[in-house]
């Protein structure tokens, strides 16, 4: 085996570290939350330059996939028409738990302009798969959508793997995770 | 051509069947009898004075308020020939509007009739595949006529949203939670 090289090299005394088992789980799982390559209206656009070198969401750890089997986010990005709908709604039962939703934008938080006359658009995509972080906007900024992000880290580092549940966990809606 | 040459040619060859007429505008149009328009967009491509080789675009209009109430089907022209344009209108009747395909003439027809069928039900006779292009394939109803009313319910999603959903959203607003939730992190820096 090659030796390990590099500053840190044998700087450390033996040692024990503690941690919990919900820590380490949670610290993998908020640090390597991967999306499905999934975008639907001008939110997507945004969604991409978050992707991109000037906003570079690889830096949390988000590495876009192809197939909801290796997804952990699913970012909902633009107009959920009715016909899109059942496609979301399929997508999202064929993702691994866990899994995250990010409601990207006014129209697929609530139909956005489309809340009156728009015949063919679901008045949110919370109607059809469960949100854990809504970001607003029309579209929102790339940074809007990081910070709904950072958001969705923070949610998932409160989350309980083995430990027992509490009254309620979330820092964002206070929901317990029987009805999340 | 002009439009004046345009329409006097068309009047030339079909008479009467073109009904109407207007010149003095940005896009001079004619009206052309509906069971005439595949002869009359064949004519327009083939003459060699005219040879309208791109249909631009194919519309359908819903017009319930005009005596007697109509459905128009309108088509825009172009020559990459002669650079010129001019515009077909089709008047039909609003219950069971019907009308000849021009797909043989231009086959670019095929997805804008399938648009205006799946928008306004407007059936294009002869046409190789008329079915629904945007919406779903069980989609009730023909959304664009002024007349449409959104349905309850589509496949068990609510299409109208109910007062209850309104109350949910400004209610989220209200706490804070939901989806107008949103603060940006360097908003209240300086409180």
């Amino acid at each position: 085996m090659a030796p390990i090289t590099g500053i840190i090299q044998n700087k450390f005394p033996d040692a024990v570290v503690f941690t919990t088992v919900d820590q380490v789980v949670n610290w993998a799982r908020k640090s390597s939350m991967w999306p499905m390559t999934f975008g639907l209206a001008c939110c997507a656009i945004e969604m991409m330059a978050a992707g991109g070198t000037r906003y570079d969401w690889d830096r949390f750890g988000l590495i876009p996939r192809g197939t909801p089997r290796q997804s952990d986010l699913m970012i909902v990005a633009g107009t959920v028409t009715l016909k899109m709908a059942t496609r979301v709604k399929r997508l999202f039962e064929q993702m691994a738990e866990p899994k995250y939703v990010i409601s990207m934008g006014s129209c697929a938080n609530n139909g956005g302009p489309y809340w009156k006359y728009g015949y063919h658009v679901l008045k949110g995509v919370d109607e059809v798969i469960p949100v854990d972080v809504y970001v607003p906007g029309c579209p929102p900024r790339p940074e809007a959508l990081l910070y709904g992000i950072m958001k969705l880290q923070e949610r998932i580092q409160e989350d309980r793997v083995l430990r027992r549940h509490p009254e309620s966990v979330g820092s964002l809606t206070g929901a317990t995770l029987e009805n999340r | 051509m002009d439009a004046k040459a345009i329409h006097e040619k068309l009047a030339a060859r079909f008479g009467e069947k073109i009904a109407g007429v207007s010149l003095e505008v940005l896009e001079p149009w004619v009206v052309v009898a509906s069971e005439t328009i595949a002869e009359v967009a064949a004519f327009v491509k083939a003459d060699p004075d005219l040879r309208f080789d791109n249909l631009m675009c194919l519309s359908g209009v819903d017009y319930p308020k005009e005596k007697p109430p109509r459905m128009e089907v309108v088509y825009h022209l172009y020559s990459y020939t002669h650079l010129h344009t001019f515009v077909l209108k089709v008047h039909l009747p609003r219950e069971d509007p019907a009308l000849p395909t021009v797909e043989g003439t231009w086959s670019v027809a095929n997805w804008h009739e399938r648009e205006a069928y799946d928008m306004f039900g407007v059936v294009f006779t002869g046409h190789s595949d008329l079915r629904r292009i945007l919406l779903p394939d069980d989609w009730e109803g023909w959304p664009l006529r002024k007349d449409w009313v959104d349905p309850e319910f589509y496949n068990g999603m609510r299409v109208k949203p109910t007062q209850q959903m309104m109350e949910r959203a400004l209610a989220g607003e209200a706490i804070g939670v939901g989806p107008f939730d949103f603060t940006p992190p360097n908003r209240h820096a300086g409180e």
